[in-house]
């Protein structure tokens, strides 16, 4: 008897928590209110056979509970209820199939005026490319990647000259346009999920993989990708900023196109010396930094990085927070360099500079360090020497003490809380599997020995 | 020469008798001894992949709260419990446990047809065991690329256990498939050639139905991961290009070119998708076993329930893609793996139907078993219904990858099954041990593991609908459109399954104490009418039945037959003058 009350208040709690969930869908801002129609009448359905079946089978035991006397039926078939029950879940299926079938058909069929972004992903950020004038994506490979050339563009291929580069987690995209999102990936499976638009698709490498939507509404939505990639997946994120046409138009053109990229010059050290004038002070001659003014040592430090940074630092990226003392002095500083040529030039002269292992200051327990070093490693490297497809800064012979300020920094949400600061935010997820301050000392004692 | 059945040779052979304590215990090849060796290591990986569980619930519940787990280790975590509580629990212990035991003694064989290759089954089984669990102990432990083990990411940098873990797990699959393909033939075999006079195949149990059809399945399927698993393999030692496309791996510029990550998952999925229905099978057939013996009602539309269990069966190996509605596949795919997926609804609700209506006009006795039989009812329900949403290419796309479908598959794949093993071992405890087990603890164990698991699961369904995703080890930074409230559901689903973890304590505290200290049963306390009720030894002994085999003169379920003496009639038992003959198959008497 038990057991019967239990299903019947199973389905009573059941249907009250369904009724009673604050959790549901998010506000849709596509076109796609279709899926979310099916959704909700495959609930009706559903719903009404979960509530029946259960509740007759509550029923069932309860009248059917063994008594003194009680005798069951002997009964092996029953042709008619048997088929009446086939023909009508038939016919119930055949209702959740059509208006199922009939939303993929609009889903396949990709409208003619759509215009054509390209997501690109990897281990474990996003970039995005617009076609240009032309109207056409110039060709890649996944051989021509590099450093210089992320999206491994094919220089030769003119269509791809005005192909504009983003080379940001954040895709700008006018409302009420068309789009079919082309998919491609650089290294392993990944997936472009935006909840808001319902819509998703993996990203394979070797092919390119699309899905068509139209934003529908302006806002800020968060790009997921929902196919396992890895050790950092679940802090591989990107934004959709869904835009006015003429807010979206402004923000294109300041994008480089491929030729702008190819066209940039090299760092000119010679006019780097003169800028790190300002530097020296705290930093040293031979930026080797200086724990005394909480400057770290750049000498040796990846210029994509030290550039990313110094840029970040402009843009208020970095060192805007409140709790961020250190940080807000750079920002001073940084604002300084008048463009990127500067900053290049300033980066490329620091390249130059004797790379001396900066020495030791933070104690810890080197054994620990290692077993949690193998979370950093998958970026970082094991040597922690950096990578830059990963986005990650070189750690071995660098400053300790900064390292371990900037790993409670992440951790306390003083560095990467700022919106648009993707990589920081990154580091911020990563850093959350440091419980406390002894850990960080732990793993920063580890990169010392490396 | 005509073939002639086992059962109808005039003179038997002398099998494999055991002389000594390690061929009767250890190297047996007796059925029974190897369904328990079987069942006793799929259930010992289990409590493993169950402890993994456990720690992945910790980290996801109070993500600030364990150092002890790191990204990569929750990777590590998902992955084994995903492939652990698939493969070496649930396949292993449904076919090589209960089917092992249940196969001989439903059929009236004395033993499986292959009695060596059995205990070679076994053994090999047992060493794919250990080659997974050396994962954890190699450089850089086991896999964590998820159960599905998708390349390139499977073999690339970026994923634990990129090197070797992978290795290991492949290494361990294809050792598995040796000793399934093994043990299948053999039951397959012995389902069609041992069967005793009398059991024609409309006679028999569903349970044995259920465990044939998920055998087939498995020997059709396997092969496909088998493949998989060498092709990977090859890739990932040689440099073959199988799986692996032109890419740039952690800005390097891998050796691979050509190969299609999509194959694999067409590969995989061609095994996955059955692989469902493998788990699913037996519990169908067993639950209907449970239902119509402890509600002492005749199973409803036994016909109708074969044909069903051979109809999904067929049907399972054409839906594979609807796992791939998202993976950039062909989209028209989407068109023809939607419908099949909701074509294979309709028999799975027929056997709904059914189990429901054999306990309408029932004579319920609300005994342990029954009590997990009816709960596989309300979470498969659930779980089922889960699957049109997620088999319907539409409706599919917002909800992929999200928490629905973690709570989808582990209601109708993980539960409901686990519900029937539990009903199942409680039902057959008195025959295989010939002692009873605590029947308060018993409740106290299903009621626990019931109503705690769906307070997990429920739950999860509306996290997915609100878009979280899965597989992900924490949500703690940076996504606006999930509330600080998923976090609280979050750490009260861990809270429940902690507990319905430790409730499993009570199971294996029952289960051991009770062989002990059990009191003696009797040799058919359910009043059951299979043949394995009707041994003459209980535990039956070495052969099954002593000197003669039984003969069957009517179907598994002659319960409640009007005019007998008693509310059950054995198969074994001929019609008389006082016992009337069975109205198998709707015919009029």
């Amino acid at each position: 008897m038990a057991i019967a009350f239990a299903v019947i208040l199973l389905v009573v709690g059941t249907v009250l928590f369904h009724l009673l969930s604050p959790w549901w869908f998010t506000p849709i801002a596509s076109n796609w209110k279709m899926m979310d129609q099916t959704v909700n009448l495959t609930f009706w359905v559903t719903g009404v056979v979960f509530v029946a079946v259960n509740l007759f089978l509550a029923y069932a035991v309860i009248r059917y509970r063994h008594r003194k006397g009680l005798q069951a039926k002997y009964e092996p078939e029953n042709k008619k209820l048997e088929w009446w029950l086939t023909v009508i879940t038939a016919l119930g299926i055949a209702a959740l199939l059509a208006p199922g079938l009939t939303v993929w058909a609009n889903f396949v069929t990709v409208p003619k005026n759509a215009s054509i972004v390209e997501v690109l992903g990897q281990q474990w950020s996003w970039s995005y490319r617009f076609p240009g004038a032309d109207g056409k994506l110039g060709t890649t490979d996944a051989s021509l990647i590099t450093l210089d050339n992320p999206f491994g563009m094919n220089p030769d291929d003119p269509a791809g000259k005005d192909d504009v580069l983003v080379q940001s987690q954040q895709l700008h995209l006018p409302i009420d346009v068309p789009v079919k999102m082309l998919l491609r990936s650089k290294d392993v499976n990944h997936q472009f999920a935006v909840p808001q638009f319902r819509v998703k698709m993996d990203m394979v490498p070797g092919t390119t993989t699309f899905f068509w939507f139209t934003p529908t509404r302006t806002g800020e939505f968060d790009a997921l990708c929902e196919q396992l990639c890895g050790l950092a997946h679940f802090a591989m994120r990107g934004r959709v900023v869904v835009d006015y046409k003429a807010a979206f138009a402004d923000w294109l053109k300041q994008q480089p196109t491929y030729a702008q990229m190819q066209a940039r010059t090299a760092g000119d050290p010679h006019a780097g010396q003169s800028l790190y004038a300002t530097c020296v002070a705290c930093h040293g001659p031979q930026a080797q930094g200086n724990q005394s003014v909480n400057a770290p040592k750049l000498s040796g430090q990846a210029s994509w990085y030290l550039a990313r940074q110094l840029d970040d630092f402009k843009q208020g990226l970095r060192g805007a927070g409140v709790q961020d003392v250190y940080g807000k002095q750079m920002t001073a500083f940084a604002g300084t360099l008048a463009d990127d040529q500067a900053v290049r030039n300033i980066v490329s002269y620091i390249a130059t500079l004797a790379d001396q292992p900066a020495e030791s200051t933070v104690k810890g327990n080197v054994e620990h360090g290692k077993s949690l070093y193998v979370t950093c490693a998958s970026c970082h490297g094991t040597e922690g020497q950096g990578l830059w497809s990963t986005n990650a800064p070189r750690l071995s012979g660098m400053s300790d003490w900064y390292l371990a300020r900037q790993l409670n920094n992440f951790r306390k949400g003083v560095r990467g809380a700022h919106r648009e600061d993707f990589h920081g935010s990154q580091m911020a997820s990563m850093s959350q599997m440091l419980t406390d301050d002894k850990s960080v000392d732990d793993v920063v004692a580890y990169i010392r020995t490396l | 020469m005509v073939a002639v059945p086992i059962a109808d040779r005039d003179t038997e052979h002398v099998l494999h008798e055991p002389h000594s304590f390690v061929t009767k215990y250890i190297w047996s090849q007796d059925h029974k001894v190897i369904a328990i060796q079987y069942g006793v290591t799929a259930i010992a990986i289990g409590l493993v992949a169950l402890v993994l569980s456990v720690l992945m619930r910790l980290q996801l519940g109070f993500p600030h709260a364990f150092s002890l787990i790191a990204p990569h280790d929750y990777y590590q975590y998902i992955t084994m419990h995903g492939m652990i509580m698939v493969i070496y629990l649930l396949t292993a212990l449904f076919l090589g446990g209960f089917g092992n035991y249940l196969i001989p003694l439903m059929c009236g064989a004395r033993d499986m047809v292959f009695p060596y290759m059995n205990m070679l089954s076994y053994w090999v089984y047992l060493l794919a065991v250990l080659v997974l669990v050396a994962g954890f102990f190699i450089p850089g432990g086991p896999t964590g690329a998820g159960w599905t083990l998708y390349p390139p990411q499977a073999i690339s940098a970026g994923t634990p256990g990129a090197s070797w873990g992978i290795l290991c797990m492949l290494a361990s699959l294809a050792i598995f498939i040796v000793a399934f393909t093994m043990g299948g033939l053999n039951y397959v075999t012995t389902i069609l050639q041992a069967r005793c006079r009398g059991m024609t195949l409309m006679r028999m149990p569903l349970s044995v139905w259920g465990i044939f059809m998920a055998t087939v399945l498995g020997l059709l399927a396997f092969p496909a991961l088998f493949v998989s698993a060498i092709m990977m393999g090859l890739d990932a030692l040689v440099g073959t290009s199988f799986f692996m496309p032109a890419m740039s791996s952690m800005g390097q510029p891998a050796v691979h070119n050509g190969g299609s990550p999509l194959l694999f998952q067409h590969l995989f999925w061609f095994f996955g998708h059955p692989e469902v229905y493998i788990v699913a099978l037996p519990a169908f057939g067993i639950v209907s076993d449970l239902l119509s013996t402890h509600a002492r009602r005749n199973i409803f539309g036994y016909r109708m329930m074969v044909w069903a269990i051979l109809a999904i069966g067929c049907l399972s190996f054409v839906v594979w893609a609807h796992h791939m509605y998202v993976s950039g596949m062909n989209p028209y795919f989407g068109f023809f793996f939607a419908v099949t997926t909701l074509i294979i609804a309709v028999p799975t609700a027929i056997k709904v139907y059914n189990w429901v209506l054999t306990l309408w006009h029932g004579d319920i006795h609300l005994t342990v078993p029954m009590l997990f039989a009816i709960g596989f009812i309300f979470t498969f329900v659930n779980g089922g219904l889960t699957g049109l949403f997620l088999g319907n290419v539409t409706v599919d796309v917002p909800l992929s990858a999200t928490y629905f479908v973690v709570a989808h598959f582990h209601m109708v794949m993980g539960v409901s099954p686990i519900l029937v093993v539990f009903g199942a071992i409680y039902h057959w405890y008195p025959k295989i041990t010939g002692r009873m087990f605590n029947e308060t603890l018993g409740k106290v164990h299903f009621w626990l593991t019931f109503l705690g698991t769906y307070a997990i699961y429920l739950p999860m369904h509306y996290l997915g609908i609100l878009g979280v995703p899965r597989r992900y080890y924490a949500y703690s930074n940076g996504i606006d459109f999930i509330p600080r409230s998923v976090q609280e559901v979050n750490a009260a689903i861990t809270i429940s399954a902690v507990f319905v973890a430790i409730v499993q304590l009570v199971f294996l505290f029952n289960v051991i104490w009770s062989l002990f200290k059990g009191p003696k049963a009797d040799p058919n306390p359910w009043h059951a009418t299979t043949l394995e009720w009707q041994t003459p030894d209980t535990p039956p002994k070495h052969g099954n039945w002593g000197p003669t085999l039984p003969v069957v003169y009517r179907w598994a379920y002659d319960y409640s037959v009007p005019g007998a003496p008693q509310d059950f009639i054995p198969q074994n038992v001929p019609p008389d003058d006082r016992i009337p003959a069975g109205r198998e198959h709707g015919l009029k008497s």
